[in-house]
């Protein structure tokens, strides 16, 4: 908004801080930039192995639903050489459970900058997923050194990822801006949150193929967004049998949009009180 | 004449405080709420034409400023005081957009820089280089006009050889300094100041009232809130006394300096003076508190310390009926943050008083641990037991104590870090009568 003299002029009353939003966005870029690199910089100072964190985790992980769902229940794996399949389908879930429980805790983590200066709130939890991409650009390397390994060649359509990658990032956002402005105000969440992960790592496919699902039920297993995703990774990176099921991916797909604006609108509808109850 | 720079018209935050949950942590559980939901629910079946609005959960507004209206215009230096709780912070906190009005409307014509505490957003892991940064990017510069001023910041802190080491090993002076030294080179068209100057050494001190007096002179506005009077007088040429949430006097600092002088020295604590105000004097009444002063170690009143001394607390009190003994308890809370910052408590008499029995007691503090600054006092007479009755208490009822900025620093030889903590600080009984 400027007025004749080309001044910055700001009003300040009672529900008005949506005019000035995307201004303020535009205004605080940089500070987007610094957060999601102090987080990036933090994060590995004063560990031993560092950035290594970021492919053990996935790794190990990997080992141990291939040998529990690969080895010891002997589920299909459609063609693909069994660790390829459970790691293909790790990088996003990893990206999704990271992004979305960083952010969820991210408000309460930077309670001083809230009490104590202005910018757009959104600025903090879109700025922790931004870290999560990093790791999920490291695993990906780690993939890549699998297939080799395994002398398994990507499938064409490998460069789709992106867009499921996309979706898994609204997702995550979604669902993070719901936690976070949830998490403010009851505490309550910050113990849901390991749980919600936990829980959806075992009913996502990521051990299995979602191929192993029986027919009837597909369409209520595509109820869990990250399902779409998931499938979407498994589609793109590893073609052949790894069909989509695309009546259960438009489902995943408008959840995604579902959860992503309504996790916008609540966030901006309680941020303006953050400040007084964080 | 232009328009002024801010103006304020009709201002007022309301709060809602809830008493539920005494004794518990200071956040809603959602536990609470649906056992609180479901409650209701359950009451409403039992009887459901009943009233229901006696519940447990009493809630209360609170009206942390109410109907304030000034302008400030282009180039003025306006200082802001009040006592703890008149509403500076959250005048502040509203002008800079951290927290929303409740009504009223405020239109600024300008960049708004506000510096409501040193090294917001600070991170200790990371080196002084990169924490520059990040404030600066807090604080609202963008990445090149930091770059461009790097330089000259990093000049102004005098910290150039620790450049490159994180910001948790330095000391808390060094700390300050860069983090003022960010924050000054913001080039706002207008600059909010809160009480950050109570830290750092006096002669740093020096160097940023220095700065801040030269961003005044360059035309920039500047709001500045500080317990510190010497500092506004020096610094600002207008001021706003603040009462109990509204204007009590909107004149040139002097004026507004010596009407807050007046102030202080009026809330002085009689036998019966604001007794059953629940938020400034509770207690179940078997004894009352007469009289209360500072005195410093000659026994001299005085409102304001030097840094390092010895203070001394002088407190009568009359019998209303009969006690077993009692213990006096002092409370020292943060001006800035009101979390506690040291407390210390003495059984003084353990023997039976009867009615109409009076008596003084003296406590004494070595204070080398606070900082210049203001600590609201909070003066609870109990019984003589750790849990037990209390019989009068005064919550931020006195003037509170002030730490000048002169006189010898002790505390850079503490390690603190942003926020105050708690201290453990020697006291003794001087004197019971």
């Amino acid at each position: 908004m400027l007025d004749n003299n080309n001044e910055y002029v700001i009003k300040i009353k009672p529900g008005y801080t949506e005019f000035n939003y995307l201004n303020d966005l535009w205004r605080f870029r940089d500070l987007f930039y610094f957060l999601a690199w102090r987080d990036i910089l933090v994060r590995y100072k004063q560990t031993v192995i560092g950035i290594a964190w970021a492919v053990i985790r996935p790794f190990l992980t990997m080992v141990v639903f291939t040998i529990v769902f690969g080895k010891i229940a002997m589920l299909p794996s459609y063609g693909v050489p069994y660790p390829v399949l459970v790691f293909s389908a790790m990088l996003p879930w990893h990206f999704f459970a990271n992004s979305m429980a960083e952010s969820s805790n991210s408000l309460i983590d930077n309670e001083k900058l809230i009490s104590k200066v202005y910018f757009p709130r959104i600025i903090i939890p879109a700025s922790t997923v931004i870290v999560s991409l990093v790791d999920f650009f490291i695993s990906f390397c780690l993939l890549l050194v699998l297939m080799l390994w395994y002398q398994f060649a990507p499938s064409i359509n490998s460069f789709f990822i992106l867009i499921f990658l996309a979706q898994a990032f609204f997702t995550a956002m979604g669902a993070g801006l719901w936690l976070c402005s949830l998490n403010v105000q009851f505490r309550d969440f910050r113990y849901i949150i390991p749980f919600i992960v936990q829980f959806g790592l075992y009913i996502s496919p990521v051990g299995f193929s979602s191929a192993a699902i029986p027919e009837k039920w597909r369409l209520l297993y595509s109820l869990n967004p990250m399902v779409g995703v998931i499938d979407g990774f498994r589609w793109a990176l590893l073609g052949g049998e790894n069909a989509m099921y695309w009546p259960g991916y438009w489902i995943s797909l408008g959840l995604a949009v579902v959860i992503f604006a309504s996790g916008f609108w609540y966030f901006r509808k309680t941020e303006r009180m953050f400040a007084d109850v964080i | 004449m232009t328009e002024p720079i801010i103006k304020i018209e009709g201002l007022g935050k309301k709060y809602i405080i809830g008493h539920q949950n005494k004794g518990r942590s200071n956040y809603t559980a959602l536990r609470d709420v649906i056992a609180e939901k479901s409650k209701k629910i359950f009451k409403k079946i039992l009887s459901p034409f009943s009233n229901s609005n006696n519940d447990e959960f009493s809630i209360e507004e609170f009206w942390a400023l109410k109907n304030i209206s000034f302008a400030v215009n282009k180039g003025d230096r306006l200082g802001i005081i009040g006592r703890n709780g008149a509403g500076k912070s959250t005048l502040l906190k509203i002008l800079s957009r951290i927290t929303e009005p409740t009504e009223g409307e405020i239109t600024i014509r300008g960049r708004v820089a506000s510096l409501l505490e040193v090294g917001t957003g600070f991170h200790p892991e990371l080196t002084g280089r990169e924490n520059i940064f990040l404030n600066g990017a807090i604080l609202g510069m963008q990445k090149s006009e930091l770059k461009k001023k790097f330089d000259e910041i990093v000049e102004f802190s005098e910290i150039e050889r620790f450049l490159d080491t994180p910001v948790k090993r330095y000391s808390s002076g060094m700390y300050v300094r860069l983090a003022f030294a960010v924050a000054a080179h913001l080039e706002p068209d207008i600059l909010v100041v809160d009480e950050v100057l109570a830290v750092g050494d006096a002669q740093f001190q020096k160097k940023c009232l220095g700065k801040m007096e030269e961003v005044g002179k360059s035309g920039r506005t500047v709001l500045f809130v500080s317990h510190n009077m010497s500092a506004i007088e020096q610094l600002c040429s207008k001021g706003i006394l603040l009462e109990k949430g509204s204007i009590a006097l909107a004149s040139n600092a002097n004026d507004v300096l010596s009407k807050y002088r007046e102030l202080i020295n009026q809330s002085q604590v009689t036998e019966t003076s604001s007794i059953g105000n629940e938020t400034t004097r509770r207690g179940t009444g078997e004894l009352r508190i007469t009289s209360f002063q500072l005195l410093t170690k000659t026994n001299e009143p005085a409102n304001e310390f030097d840094l390092g001394s010895t203070i001394r607390f002088k407190i009568g009190y009359k019998i209303i009926a009969e006690i077993e003994g009692l213990a006096v308890a002092i409370y020292l809370k943060s001006g800035t943050s009101s979390e506690n910052i040291s407390t210390f408590r003495h059984e003084v008499i353990s023997e039976k008083l009867n009615p109409g029995d009076k008596g003084t007691v003296v406590i004494e503090v070595d204070a080398k641990v606070l900082r210049p600054g203001e600590y609201p006092l909070y003066i609870h007479i109990s019984e003589k037991s750790v849990y037990s009755n209390k019989f009068d208490l005064l919550d931020n009822f006195v003037a509170p104590l002030v730490i000048r900025q002169e006189g010898i620093n002790y505390f850079n030889n503490y390690w603190m870090f942003g926020n105050y903590g708690f201290f453990s600080m020697n006291s003794n009984v001087v004197s019971v009568e």
